[in-house]
């Protein structure tokens, strides 16, 4: 039986966590490389890395920090943010990581997901979902839409269309942000989660909101997600993954749980 | 006239332009095993060892693997009794066919195919995901040293939408659970070959990897 993944997400600027991010004992960190290891070492089941680089040259920086965490860590772990061309996915896979995350790049453009997909296999492409609660309408029948922009571009498109129109352009996977929970620390958007995995026939990762270990039970029982992402509940030392993952487990969560 | 020759034990890995060669020779580096990318017979056929990976669809690899002329040279080298290791698309096309792309026919050395996992299976009433992506343990059948020192309950990464049906039941060297029981580790002789992805399996993943790389090929039971 398939088990449950636990996913941190590290946000990264030239290179550098945009955080410290504070393990027991309170140490800061702020290498994304070594704050990789550690969270490798704690169990965790793959490891997302979003790069908000703007430059070119930061750009060039991520893919030095890709090739230090693939001789570093020996899990699956995927690099978005700013992804719109094949030769930019390529750059990411060719220095190590398992898959490549396509946000707005695909909302604008969705062949990338199919080009992705033919060259890298579906496996490598993870669609990245940013959604908004809005009134249900002709347009936006789900009553969820999609936004860019960190939340401030409508784009005028259905997530649950959008969700299987990804899929059947060849996306392996989904990533599904909710804008109105992220940062809340109040739980994850069941109702949304629950409708897009229901609805397609690959992974979900839901994402946005994590601040209590009931959450991660919430969102991959109630809404039926295949992996929670978090970022605060770990990176501010609340729980380490190994405390989530014992928790979830004694919850009757399928968990890896040796490591 | 006798030329002594010291050198390390090589590890082969053939190139042929499947994914996951990079992060397979990774791991090697990692655990400090000598190894080469190649797509070249002759140095295929003088290593110590051989990994054959693999992602990504059965029909591209065996055009890419008859291209380079490596099916003749592959089979050899199991032949010669050499240690192999195949790991996931590298696995399932060491079988006699795949139902992947309108039916493959691979390379044949293990008896059987390689089959699509069937549609609507479920699990505790909830509809099962394809490609089976994520960590799943493995029950394994025989005490083969590849899989010398993983405990019970240790998980791998998996993440395929096709499995291997070995049509021996002696080949099957471990099993996962996944709507149906699947034989997600084979062996034979000098050959293993596993389903998941070792290079991306954590401390577990690397064990078997380092196990390989010590292994002599034969059974010791």
């Amino acid at each position: 039986m398939l088990s449950k993944r636990i996913i941190p997400c590290l946000d990264v600027r030239d290179g550098k966590l945009t955080k410290g991010i504070k393990f027991k004992g309170n140490i800061d960190i702020g290498d994304p490389v070594e704050v990789a290891r550690r969270y490798y070492e704690q169990g965790a089941d793959e490891i997302v890395f979003y790069d908000i680089t703007a430059s070119s040259e930061g750009r060039d920086i991520m893919i030095d920090v890709v090739k230090r965490v693939a001789e570093t860590i020996f899990i699956p772990f995927s690099v978005g943010g700013g992804i719109r061309t094949l030769e930019h996915m390529r750059k990411v896979i060719l220095a190590g990581a398992e898959k490549v995350s396509v946000n707005s790049g695909a909302v604008e453009n969705p062949r990338i997901i199919t080009e992705g997909a033919v060259a890298f296999g579906c496996q490598c492409i993870v669609l990245g979902m940013d959604v908004k609660k809005v009134e249900k309408s002709a347009k936006i029948p789900s009553g969820y839409e999609i936004v860019i922009q960190g939340g401030r571009k409508y784009m005028g498109i259905d997530a649950l269309w959008w969700a299987r129109e990804a899929e059947n352009l060849g996306a392996g996977e989904i990533c599904l942000n909710s804008i109105d929970a992220d940062g809340t620390l109040e739980g994850y958007e069941l109702e949304l989660t629950h409708l897009i995995t229901t609805n397609v026939k690959i992974p979900v990762i839901a994402s946005g909101g994590a601040g209590k270990k009931e959450h991660l039970l919430d969102v991959l029982t109630a809404a039926k997600a295949d992996a929670a992402l978090i970022a605060s509940i770990v990176h501010y030392g609340t729980y380490t993954i190994a405390e989530l993952k014992e928790f979830l487990s004694g919850s009757g969560v399928k968990m890896r749980e040796v490591w | 006239m006798l030329i002594a020759e010291s050198r390390r034990l090589m590890i082969a890995i053939v190139d042929y332009r499947a994914g996951n060669l990079t992060s397979v020779a990774r791991a090697l580096q990692y655990l400090g095993v000598p190894c080469v990318i190649t797509d070249r017979a002759e140095e295929l056929r003088r290593a110590d060892r051989v990994i054959f990976p693999g992602v990504g669809a059965a029909g591209e690899a065996m055009r890419n693997i008859e291209e380079k002329g490596l099916a003749g040279c592959i089979r050899e080298i199991y032949d010669a009794g050499t240690p192999l290791l195949g790991i996931c698309l590298g696995t399932q096309v060491i079988f006699e066919y795949s139902e992947e792309d309108n039916r493959t026919t691979c390379l044949g050395i293990i008896p059987g195919g390689v089959k699509r996992f069937p549609e609507g299976m479920s699990e505790k009433g909830d509809p099962l995901k394809i490609p089976h992506m994520g960590w799943n343990r493995v029950a394994f059948r025989e005490n083969h040293p590849l899989f010398a020192g993983i405990p019970g309950n240790a998980e791998f990464y998996f993440v395929h939408s096709y499995y291997p049906a070995p049509s021996e039941s002696s080949d099957v060297a471990g099993e996962t659970d996944y709507g149906i029981r699947f034989a997600s580790a084979v062996a034979r002789r000098n050959l293993v070959a596993v389903q998941f992805h070792p290079e991306k399996s954590g401390r577990f993943g690397l064990k078997i990897l380092e196990n390989f790389s010590r292994w002599d090929g034969s059974h010791a039971q």
